[in-house]
């Protein structure tokens, strides 16, 4: 038995492409408890809602973080118009959820193939963003950006989608589709990956449910939580949504639970661009919140659920903006899940909640 | 320049960038772009890396990160600061926890401009920073000679 250690992890490190300090207490090769760190991108952008109108937040909103970018200016959108009770034309919903589920595969990709860096397969890394290059693509396409897309305002969108960008991107989504699932053939089929993943950083029901895990990391421990159960906006027009669960808990269930979203996902925009309406794709919005009125909003990001809330003081500028981000929601369950560990899973283990600290510490 | 005498490894930290030029710089190295094929490798290690990207503005907390790892690099290094942030701190510049841009921190050598920064203009700027890494290595060279 040998004396317990403290090993730093971050907030520089290879496997992570933001900063996240965690204090590893180990022993021997075994994690006895892991101390996380944040607040090293905290910005304080919350404040900024003071400074600028409800109109030009949504581009702080959206530079929240910029993976899950189109995200947060559709929640931020959706909270100011519950708030001042406005109605968004039924087309530019539909363009709302289309652009938000490709970025969610845009997301997910992202996500495979740092796992795929994380676990060792380098080859299967470049090939899941080369894949998602194509998505990034469609976005170029349709709203100029790759990344920050801007294409959300309040009250409906900026751009329109004709018919010929629509049927584009069916194109696109078939092709994208057959080499997917090419992809997952090599994350499911491959022992190396199972021999890496299975039984790692195991997660039960009731800690998932404990320690308020949301999102695939939650799914993947057989909770079945997902704001788009909801049917908000264009998902009510969906003709059945089931949430992906797997019922493991482990990196690996993780895994197929973030695959086989991506499929789903894909089938949603088929789904949506076949019935696609007519019709305008914003109201003009005059006026500002009352004072004292709130609202809340939840949405699902490609990292879980995403709470807004905002309150309005009867001025263009809103007197509170606050969100609660799923990564903040899983860094408890993330641990937790870690205790017991080997240290070489470590870096796995953090990829497998899928962490973003840039929308955790805003 | 007519060829590269050196393959220059980078070494990228995350300031308080917000993810968005992050994953561009990953981006430049994955197929679409590619930056491999001119030797470019992503390294861990600051004591291996010749060139320093770093995205996003430096706050009260990570500027001391950002200081570490440059003091760790050694000597000839170049920094790029990638992105609108990390040049003058951008649509953060008035936040409370924003200092400014990299250059508050650390001495800059090329600026790339762009939100999100696009994966074309980090490689061009990282191909300015070899000039730069260049000239700085005739520099020290001679120095050295003047000291024997």
């Amino acid at each position: 038995m040998s004396k317990a250690t403290v090993i730093p992890f971050g907030p520089q490190h290879p496997v992570l492409p933001e900063p996240l300090h965690l204090d590893l207490v180990v022993e021997d090769e075994t994690v006895l408890e892991v101390i996380p760190q944040i607040g090293f991108i905290h910005r304080g952008l919350e404040k900024l809602v003071e400074t600028r109108d409800y109109n030009s937040f949504i581009y702080v909103a959206e530079r929240i973080c910029g993976i899950c970018s189109f995200g947060h200016s559709l929640g931020y959108a959706e909270t100011v118009e519950k708030l001042m009770g406005i109605e968004v034309p039924e087309r530019a919903d539909y363009i709302r959820v289309i652009l938000h589920e490709l970025s969610r595969i845009h997301s997910h990709l992202l996500w495979l193939g740092l796992a795929a860096d994380a676990f060792g397969y380098e080859a299967l890394f470049m090939h899941t963003w080369r894949l998602r290059e194509r998505i990034l693509d469609i976005f170029e396409l349709t709203t100029g950006g790759r990344v920050i897309l801007s294409a959300v305002c309040v009250g409906g969108v900026n751009r329109d989608f004709d018919a010929q960008v629509l049927s584009t991107i069916k194109e696109k989504m078939d092709s994208i589709r057959s080499e997917y699932k090419q992809i997952c053939n090599a994350f499911l089929k491959d022992s190396s990956v199972k021999n890496r993943l299975v039984g790692v950083g195991t997660l039960t029901r009731e800690e998932a449910i404990k320690y308020d895990c949301v999102g695939p990391f939650a799914r993947a421990s057989n909770v079945a939580i997902d704001c788009r159960m909801q049917a908000s906006g264009a998902y009510s027009r969906l003709s059945d949504f089931q949430p992906i669960v797997e019922k493991d808990g482990d990196c690996y269930a993780r895994l197929k639970v973030r695959l086989l979203e991506v499929l789903q996902s894909m089938d949603i925009i088929e789904e949506l661009i076949a019935t696609m309406p007519a019709g305008d794709i914003a109201v003009k919005v005059k006026g500002a919140p009352v004072e004292g009125a709130q609202a809340s909003n939840a949405l699902e990001q490609p990292r879980g659920e995403c709470y807004y809330y905002a309150l309005g003081n009867g001025t263009k500028n809103l007197e509170r903006m606050r969100m609660r981000t799923p990564t903040t929601a899983n860094l408890a369950g993330m641990t937790m899940a870690m205790k017991g560990c080997d240290l070489a899973d470590v870096n796995m283990i953090v990829l497998s909640i899928d962490p973003c600290i840039s929308c955790t510490e805003r | 320049m007519s060829f590269a005498t050196k393959s220059p490894w980078v070494i990228h930290y995350d300031g308080s960038s917000c993810n968005g030029c992050d994953i561009e710089v990953l981006a430049a190295l994955t197929p679409a772009y590619d930056v491999e094929r001119f030797g470019i490798i992503n390294t861990g290690n600051p004591k291996h890396a010749d060139i320093f990207l770093v995205t996003g503005s430096v706050n009260e907390r990570n500027i001391d990160v950002v200081k570490e790892i440059y003091d760790q690099m050694v000597e000839p290094k170049v920094v790029v600061a990638c992105g609108t942030c990390a040049c003058s701190g951008g649509v953060f510049h008035d936040c409370y926890n924003v200092i400014g841009g990299v250059d508050k921190a650390i001495p800059v050598d090329v600026y790339v401009p762009g939100c999100a920064v696009r994966p074309e203009a980090i490689i061009d700027a990282v191909v300015q920073g070899l000039a730069v890494l260049e000239e700085k290595s005739k520099v020290l060279q001679e120095r050295k000679k003047e000291g024997k």
